[in-house]
């Protein structure tokens, strides 16, 4: 260090070195010094939305001007139990449990296999090859399979390959879940969620698995379990509180989303695209603003639910 | 018991798995050599480097990736430095109210995008603010400081106490604790953190298609193509590079934090 | 002599417990003082009140002269050798030794002068450059001790350095420590809950309970005038003597402390003055002793305890057998605290 340096440290630091007796002292107010800057960001931005958003939904749209008023009202909230829109609530709700469901069934033998075989390189290519995937850019995602599902795109030309075109036409012929190709059914709807969410619900798993001791699969088998038996009554109540971890995650990204269905699948509003349609083309923020309230009820009732399965946990 | 050895159909369940999800990853760079224009035909016709130089000559492609970069390193720093604050607040002592801060930290990655997203686009209608870069940066910010907030606690978590009290022990006052011994320790976490948070940032789009106006960030630019579907190879460009630009990050912060816990279960 | 700590009625509450309760001691400059005490019994918290890591509740804590209420531990001319070491992980051996004369604003050549001769105290001048992980346990608490006397203090604090060290290692560390405050003259504060470790070093050792000092005195007198019944079972084993066995020693309503070793079986030294039959329950052979669980006549429970002859063959009383034993009535120390058993 040389003088110059020296003489600007000096004060500087006695100053700064002041100040840190003066927390020291004060560690309760040092506290709240940490605390006030995220707190404030929060608060400022993050809450009060929230709570003026929920505020808006009790303004009163007018139909025929097309102007919010702020007189407040309960309609909004009674319009949402009108057929059409407990329509969209009923399909919403049934993709994310169907989604939440296959993915842990897929999710499930990768996780096992990271968890418990995989070792060293393998476990960290595992690992990386699942955090990539994860993290890759959403709007990446839908976009490749906007391709995999074109017409003479990939998917037909591998269908085509394996000779699958019966199945692919049974698949679609199902009512409900089939339509005239892949892209417009709810059956690549669903391919296409299962996969963007699928990092989600692999990773909990995973982490759930390995804190599993290898000496408690040692003991049952000791005790005379078969693998089968093994797995249904040791492994597998172990990893319920990962998958329902990871649930949390496919549930609720699933009820909100509002590209996917856009891009992929028949026609038909999910709960998002009705927000961003009564946001955005219609102007009816009061609307909006009630239906996403749909999510966070159906989300706080699904919490409580996976909560008690252990769910928070292992998150 | 299968002993030590995976069975076979575990293997191919797993391996399948992974195929499965990186099969439309390598469709898109795949893609993006297509010499085939407007369609999606499969296998591509032929393979080509053209289109990269097409779309990178694009005044609207570039004009997009710098905004993104700009919107993403400002949300990056702003995420670090709150995400960090409450870090250091919230690892080691319980005081009322503690439970409720963390899940106000959590929350707007744990409710869906487009809550966040109206919520945010109606408090700025309601103050008359324009959305444009600024209210883009706002609301990137707010979902990043869980990132790295989760980050720096684990960090924490492992550092021992009894180390910054070795230094206060040795003479060092508060602000050269933190220089030399916090700081240090907390550096390499406090990076992944925001590796990670710029790398969500850069390709978040549903929050940004609520506070973007009339902004065109990289997401809000691809999905416009998407819906409107010219110049498809540009797009298929621009998807890969959007996608090598955000595994860079998550890579490195993978091998910063390698040895710990601190990115799996991190969140979105 | 002086006095270099001084706590006058010290009390550190959390909440509802008193951690520590009432203590008041003196240290003086340049000896080498115990706390010892079980877990939770306060010690500790008393170290981290010198060091100023915790604030006291009441009472006054005061440093060579200074009172030192509210000081910060960077303002205190104290140093501590951590139970976990707490060596940082990022600086290798040689700043690590340094770090406190380096925030103290200590010039460069002579930080490194200074290092090195701290490494060179402690043995270990060819590994300056390592880091913290490269080392043994053994190593890093050598690094840990250069570290704090490397800054001169006037006390040195430690916190149960030598337990995450193997019995032989802590042997040698425990006389390579006692030279070491010698030689330097630095008063040492030492907390421990291994009594013979207490006793093996120190000129004067408090024994702590629930937050409070039971007994502070010097290693012999400590084992051979327990004051009360804790420290007599505390430090060393002993037979606590009370309630019916008093009476029948004519001495009802006290309590006394009496050592195995000066309990003798079957008469092998006769100079006891009280003398009772018993039967034997167990026998522990110790290798260097053998202990003897006796029931005397009337119900209670003696432990005796026979240093072992070369015989070659065991020829001790065995479980179950008669025995007579006696002592020696003034191996029987008063405790304070009235009769137990």
């Amino acid at each position: 260090m040389n003088a110059a340096a020296d003489m600007n440290a000096a004060p500087r630091r006695s100053l700064l070195g002041r100040f840190s007796d003066f927390l020291y002292r004060r560690p309760t107010f040092y506290l709240l010094l940490l605390l006030v800057p995220p707190l404030l960001w929060f608060g400022a931005v993050y809450i009060a939305s929230l709570l003026s958003l929920l505020w808006q939904s009790f303004y009163t749209f007018d139909d025929f001007t097309m102007l919010v008023s702020h007189t407040l009202t309960l309609a909004n909230y009674a319009q949402l139990f009108q057929p059409a829109n407990f329509d969209i609530i009923v399909r919403t709700l049934t993709m994310a449990l169907a989604v939440s469901l296959f993915s842990a069934l897929i999710a499930f033998p990768v996780a096992y296999y990271m968890a418990r075989y995989a070792t060293g390189r393998t476990k960290a290519f595992f690992y990386i090859a699942v955090m990539l995937p994860m993290w890759t850019s959403y709007i990446v995602k839908a976009y490749a399979w906007t391709l995999l599902l074109a017409k003479e795109g990939v998917t037909s030309w591998f269908i085509h390959l394996l000779g699958l075109d019966a199945v692919l036409e049974f698949l679609l012929g199902i009512p409900g879940i089939g339509g005239n190709t892949l892209s417009t059914s709810n059956i690549g709807r669903f391919f296409v969620f299962t996969y963007i969410w699928l990092p989600f619900m692999i990773l909990p798993i995973q982490a759930a698995l390995e804190r599993l001791p290898p000496s408690l699969l040692q003991a049952s088998s000791d005790l005379g379990a078969n693998p089968w038996r093994t797995f249904r009554h040791v492994i597998f109540p172990l990893a319920i509180p990962g998958i329902a971890a990871g649930s949390i995650f496919t549930f609720s990204l699933t009820l909100g989303d509002y590209i996917v269905p856009q891009l992929v699948g028949p026609p038909g509003l999910f709960l998002g695209n009705m927000v961003y349609v009564q946001q955005g083309a219609i102007g009816n923020m009061p609307m909006a603003a009630a239906f996403t309230l749909v999510p966070i009820v159906l989300i706080a009732v699904y919490l409580s639910i996976v909560k008690r399965l252990g769910a928070f946990d292992a998150l | 018991m299968h002993s030590e050895k995976a069975s076979v159909w575990l293997k191919i369940a797993a391996w399948g798995g992974l195929v499965f999800l990186h099969f439309p990853i390598f469709i898109i760079a795949l893609y993006a050599f297509n010499t085939e224009e407007s369609a999606f035909s499969f296998p591509p016709p032929g393979l080509t480097t053209k289109w990269f130089a097409v779309a990178f000559s694009r005044a609207d492609v570039l004009d997009s990736i710098l905004l993104s970069l700009q919107i993403a390193c400002i949300a990056t720093v702003i995420a670090m430095i709150l995400g960090t604050l409450a870090a250091a607040a919230l690892y080691r002592r319980n005081f009322f109210g503690k439970e409720s801060i963390t899940l106000m930290l959590i929350l707007p990655i744990a409710l869906p995008g487009i809550i966040t997203g109206l919520a945010l686009l109606s408090a700025f209608k309601t103050l008359d603010v324009s959305p444009g870069v600024m209210t883009i940066v706002i609301g990137h910010a707010t979902f990043c400081v869980v990132i790295v907030y989760n980050n720096v606690v684990a960090r924490f978590r492992r550092t021992s106490h009894s180390l910054i009290e070795a230094s206060m022990d040795l003479g060092a006052d508060g602000w050269q604790t933190f220089r030399y011994i916090i700081l240090p320790n907390l550096g390499t976490a406090m990076l992944a953190g925001g590796m990670l948070a710029f790398a969500l940032s850069f390709d978040e789009l549903i929050v940004t298609t609520f506070t973007a106006g009339h902004e065109k960030p990289l997401p809000i630019w691809l999905l416009n193509q998407l819906t409107r579907p010219r110049d498809v190879p540009v797009t298929n460009v621009v998807a890969l590079m959007v996608m090598l630009v955000t595994m860079i990050p998550v890579l490195l912060a993978y091998l910063l934090t390698k040895g710990g816990e601190d990115v799996a279960g991190s969140g979105k | 002599m002086t006095t270099v700590v001084e706590f006058s009625n010290v009390s550190r509450h959390y909440g509802e417990v008193r951690a520590v309760d009432r203590v008041s001691l003196e240290i003086a400059e340049g000896e080498f003082f115990s706390m010892l005490g079980p877990s939770g019994s306060g010690k500790t918290t008393c170290l981290r009140l010198i060091a100023g890591f915790e604030q006291l509740s009441e009472g006054r804590v005061i440093i060579e002269g200074r009172d030192a209420t509210g000081l910060p531990p960077y303002k205190r001319n104290v140093n501590t050798v951590f139970q976990d070491y707490a060596l940082f992980p990022h600086m290798n051996v040689l700043d690590n030794i340094a770090y406190g004369l380096m925030v103290k604003g200590v010039g460069k050549k002579e930080r490194r002068s200074r290092a090195e001769e701290a490494l060179a105290m402690v043995a270990l001048s060819d590994y300056a450059s390592r880091k913290p992980a490269q080392l043994s346990g053994g190593q890093r608490q050598r690094i840990a001790l250069a570290r704090a006397l490397v800054n001169r203090p006037k006390v040195l604090l430690l916190d149960e350095p030598l337990g995450a060290l193997d019995l032989k290692l802590r042997e040698q560390m425990q006389s390579e420590l006692k030279s070491l405050q010698r030689r330097l003259g630095i008063t040492f504060i030492f907390v421990t809950h291994d009594q013979t470790e207490a006793l093996s070093m120190s000129d004067r050792v408090a024994v702590f309970n629930k937050g409070r000092i039971e007994q502070m005195d010097s290693p012999r007198n400590l084992y051979n005038r327990p004051s009360t019944a804790f420290v007599a079972e505390f430090v060393g084993t002993a037979n606590v003597i009370g309630g019916a066995l008093s009476e029948r020693l004519s001495r009802a309503g006290k309590s006394f402390a009496l050592r195995p070793e000066y309990v003798s079986v079957n008469g092998a030294d006769t100079s006891g003055d009280i003398r009772m039959g018993g039967t034997v329950r167990d026998v522990q052979y110790q290798g260097a002793n053998t202990r003897y669980e006796i029931e005397l006549e009337g119900g209670a429970v003696i432990n005796a305890s026979e240093a072992n002859a070369f015989h070659g063959n065991d020829s001790g009383p065995r479980a179950g057998q008669q025995v007579s034993v006696s002592w020696h009535s003034d191996a029987m120390v008063e405790l304070q605290g009235g009769a137990s058993l």
